[in-house]
């Protein structure tokens, strides 16, 4: 047999629709509030098991309360309106820094390769030669600025990603803003567009190799 | 076996750095002929325009990937038998095998060095 909602049913559905129009998020210590309220007046009409549900629903309320003031209190949104920005601006100053550094010693290098150029021309190769593999050394080593700024690229996706989700425990949790900006979305992933892999996860040249053998 | 080091050689890296890097290790290896792009839609451009025997590039660049470049280079009839290698920190076997199924010549990562480099060179215009 269907269920029927009896006539005061519905009367207190359409109350309370009336009442969510009003109120639509209503916060949880009112709700709290409200049930304590409720169960102050039913005692002697609850059975034990209904007592106990009306009091873990009056207990949960107190602990999302006591939860959004947690959260209040440890200024979330400061990691987005000032720390996860800093990171990132400062994660940028290592980038510009590190880069200039470098040119500055190719520029030294392709210096010292004019100057074993000289050398070979001189008739003193073995020196020209010393003096290139040195630089060429330098040239190999000079492949870290690549590979930490893509390696720091990484790292401020990730910022930017905890960034997206600190707005949304902010918007969950914390105070609401009325007509506050939509939140971040989080930086999307292209497909295989890894970055550099940590050498307990990366494949060496030679591991390289052998794949790309394993075609022919 | 000998090989023309007078070719023109395209590198292609979004790092300016990186460039620099490659034309000096060119350099050194006596292939002074060398252009240079900063992504896939500027390299091909660049190879429509002009006569490459080899193409060393970066994978990880936007707008247009290594990987898209490669792609393009396969697809065109003038192109498709250009020497291609791929030099990435995407050290995936997932990397490695989308590279290989896409044409590539050669795949190096990074960091390398200069005679990984020469090694791939000879090793793919051995080849050609």
């Amino acid at each position: 047999m269907p269920d029927t909602p009896l006539p005061d049913e519905a009367v207190l559905r359409a109350r309370l629709d009336r009442i969510r129009i009003r109120h639509p998020a209503p916060a949880p210590e009112a709700v709290a509030e409200v049930v304590r309220a409720v169960l102050a007046t039913m005692q002697g009409d609850l059975t034990a098991t209904e007592t106990a549900l009306l009091g873990e629903v009056a207990e949960l309320g107190r602990t999302i309360a006591a939860a959004k003031a947690e959260i209040a209190a440890l200024r979330v949104d400061d990691i987005n309106a000032s720390h996860i920005p800093s990171a990132t601006d400062e994660l940028d100053a290592i980038v510009a820094h590190t880069a200039a550094a470098t040119e500055l010693i190719l520029e030294t290098c392709e210096t010292l390769d004019r100057v074993a150029g000289t050398l070979a021309a001189e008739g003193q190769g073995a020196l020209s030669a010393q003096l290139q593999d040195a630089t060429t050394r330098i040239y190999e080593a000079c492949g870290f600025q690549d590979i930490t700024g893509q390696r720091i690229t990484k790292v401020v996706t990730t910022l930017k990603t905890i960034e997206a989700k600190v707005a949304h425990i902010i918007a969950a949790f914390g105070e609401r803003q009325p007509g506050g900006e939509p939140l971040p979305e989080a930086p999307p992933v292209e497909e295989l567009l890894h970055g550099p892999q940590l050498p307990t996860n990366a494949m060496d040249q030679t591991d390289i190799d052998k794949l790309l053998a394993s075609f022919d | 076996m000998t090989m023309d080091k007078s070719m023109n050689v395209l590198i292609v890296d979004d790092y300016k750095t990186m460039l620099r890097i490659i034309r000096n290790l060119l350099k050194q290896i006596d292939f002074n002929n060398v252009e240079e792009a900063t992504d896939g839609a500027e390299a091909l451009g660049k190879l429509r325009a002009g006569s490459f025997g080899l193409v060393i590039s970066d994978w990880n660049m936007q707008p247009m990937t290594g990987l898209q470049l490669l792609q393009e280079v396969r697809a065109d009839a003038r192109l498709k038998a250009t020497p291609f290698i791929m030099i990435t920190a995407e050290s995936k076997a997932e990397n490695v095998i989308a590279a290989r199924q896409a044409g590539v010549s050669n795949y190096i990562v990074k960091p390398f060095n200069a005679e990984t480099l020469r090694d791939k060179i000879e090793k793919v215009l051995g080849h050609a």
